[in-house]
């Protein structure tokens, strides 16, 4: 009998240790794993680096001082464009960032995944975002003449993303199995398969759990792309990606986003929010938003 | 006919970007552009592909106001899918500039310095990749000296001289097309492939473009052709394709 390897959300965020590079699956404001990022808030964990296809998870961490450092392309909500947490960090210089295009961040998770130190792409050259991180490398395209050789790249420079390994990586799936399988009903899985493959420690929550073998009775078994090799821990955590969306559990709770957004303009509301939704445990997160549904 | 308002000669504009352009996927950021790329493939580029804005294809010409249960998918494209159509090169994309210069670098990443910007914008995203791989054009709804710059301060789409200084690596794909203003249309045929007028939309004149912009733009001494008009059929498919008017908020008519 394989082992189970559900565990509490307390047990879940022990894991997550100060000083650790953490990766975060989703994408803006879809399938975040928000009931872990709520976790780590309110634990003692700091001095993280955080790599993210950012939404909340990120503004949220940075704003409670948990992140020295960003590796990402953007900070976005999506029907709001930035994130106003992390624009008022940025506009402070509280955080460092190391800017880095979309499809660059892809590679350098399949590289770690993939345990090579680099990938070539065309992306990033040209641009600020080589400039900004000096530490990023180009290299010459070893096959310019021989029997490999193409025609219009000889010599080229390209930039070698370097592998991006995570200390831990947290993703969001709308159903796991007790050992470790996970499906993505959601519209797209995005990169989290890369985020669990580039990772020491590989979190995973899930809106239900069910007993291993019956997966393919909750969709199709080509959505279950998150297989046990990729995965150590699990827990249940419904409604565990809101505010972001998470089909075909919920959609993004466009109101509740709102709210944050608008709350995180000024200090003075945001301790309000901040007190209201994020003072207590994933519950009384829970209970405190469907009190407000009421009240709406 | 009567004039169009210039919110409708923006999105023909746009269109007109995507002629004949064949069977790519058109990726257009803003209002004015998704409109401009609904009319192209509704009219002389029916072949080119659209997403549902989640990770789908999207069969046909929808409505702007389309709820995602109203699309049609026709096919599955993940993020994953996206980069491969980005790195294939089968895409053009028209991105949304803050800043562009003479060159078209262009930024969406922060105003400022880098690691205290004065205004952080949304990111450089997927630009740096875009712009060497595919096609790239831009959307700049507000033509002015703060947007039409003499360097921008973070390079995330990249120019046609910050290519050539990267090499073939970055050159070999790299293909600028146009950018399309509240003010007029303008490719990069001038010096040095530096910024040169296409057209000016109509009422706009030289000296507009020129009090508007830091950089010199080529060719707005001489005879300077007038964007034109949409066609009736155009305007009837602007009209339900933005029922509840979307463009003339990104582009007030004055």
């Amino acid at each position: 009998m394989t082992e189970s390897k559900e565990v509490t959300l307390e047990e879940l965020v022990g894991e997550i240790e100060s000083g650790m590079t953490i990766g975060i699956g989703g994408w803006g404001s879809r399938r975040k794993p928000m009931a872990l990022v709520r976790a780590l808030l309110n634990s003692d964990v700091k001095n993280l680096t955080v790599v993210s296809y950012g939404g909340p998870d990120v503004g949220l961490l940075v704003n409670a001082g948990k992140v020295a450092k960003v590796i990402c392309g953007f900070v976005t909500l999506d029907s709001i464009a930035l994130d106003p947490l992390w624009r008022a960090a940025r506009q402070q210089g509280s955080v460092e960032l190391v800017e880095i295009d979309e499809g660059m961040f892809f590679l350098g998770l399949q590289a770690a995944a993939w345990r090579v130190p680099f990938l070539p792409s065309r992306a990033g050259l040209g641009s600020s975002v080589v400039e900004n991180t000096p530490a990023f490398k180009t290299i010459t395209n070893p096959y310019s003449d021989g029997p490999f050789a193409q025609a219009g790249d000889e010599d080229a420079e390209l930039v070698a993303v370097p592998a991006l390994p995570l200390d831990v990586a947290i993703v969001h799936v709308n159903v796991a199995d007790q050992i470790g399988n996970g499906m993505i009903l959601a519209p797209d899985p995005f990169f989290d398969d890369l985020f669990l493959g580039a990772a020491t420690r590989r979190l995973v929550t899930t809106e239900q759990i069910v007993a291993p073998g019956t997966l393919a009775e909750y969709g199709p078994i080509e959505r279950a792309t998150i297989h046990r090799l990729l995965t150590d821990k699990i827990a249940v955590t419904p409604n565990g990606a809101h505010f972001t969306a998470n089909e075909p559990d919920y959609k993004r709770d466009e109101a509740f986003q709102k709210l944050y957004a608008t709350s995180a303009k000024d200090e003075e509301s945001w301790n309000v929010f901040a007190e209201r939704f994020l003072s207590g445990d994933e519950a009384a997160y829970q209970q405190a938003v469907r009190q407000w549904r009421d009240e709406q | 006919m009567s004039e169009a308002v210039l919110a409708d000669i923006c999105v023909v504009a746009c269109a007109d970007t995507w002629h004949s352009c064949g069977e790519i996927m058109v990726s257009p950021f803003g209002s004015i552009p998704a409109l401009g790329a609904r009319i192209a493939k509704a009219t002389f580029s029916p072949d080119i592909v659209l997403t549902d804005g989640e990770a789908a294809l999207s069969y046909g010409v929808q409505p702007l106001t389309a709820r995602p249960s109203e699309l049609i998918r026709e096919s599955y494209v993940p993020y994953k899918a996206i980069f491969a159509v980005v790195w294939s090169g089968r895409r053009h994309i028209m991105m949304m500039a803050s800043q562009v210069d003479k060159f078209g670098n262009q930024n969406i990443s922060a105003i400022g310095p880098h690691d205290k910007p004065k205004a952080q914008l949304v990111g450089v995203r997927g630009a740096p990749g875009n712009s060497v791989n595919h096609p790239t054009s831009y959307w700049v709804p507000d033509h002015n000296t703060r947007s039409f710059v003499d360097h921008v301060d973070v390079v995330c789409g990249v120019g046609n001289d910050r290519a050539a200084s990267a090499g073939v690596g970055a050159t070999r794909f790299h293909d600028l097309r146009r950018v399309i203003s509240n003010l007029g249309v303008f490719d990069f045929s001038g010096p040095d492939g530096s910024m040169a007028v296409v057209s000016l939309h109509p009422g706009v004149s030289a000296d507009d473009v020129t009090a508007n912009t830091s950089f010199e733009i080529a060719g707005l001494n001489g005879d300077v052709a007038v964007t034109r008009q949409p066609t009736a059929d155009e305007q009837a498919m602007i009209d339900d394709l933005d029922p509840k008017g979307a463009r003339l908020k990104e582009v007030p008519s004055t």
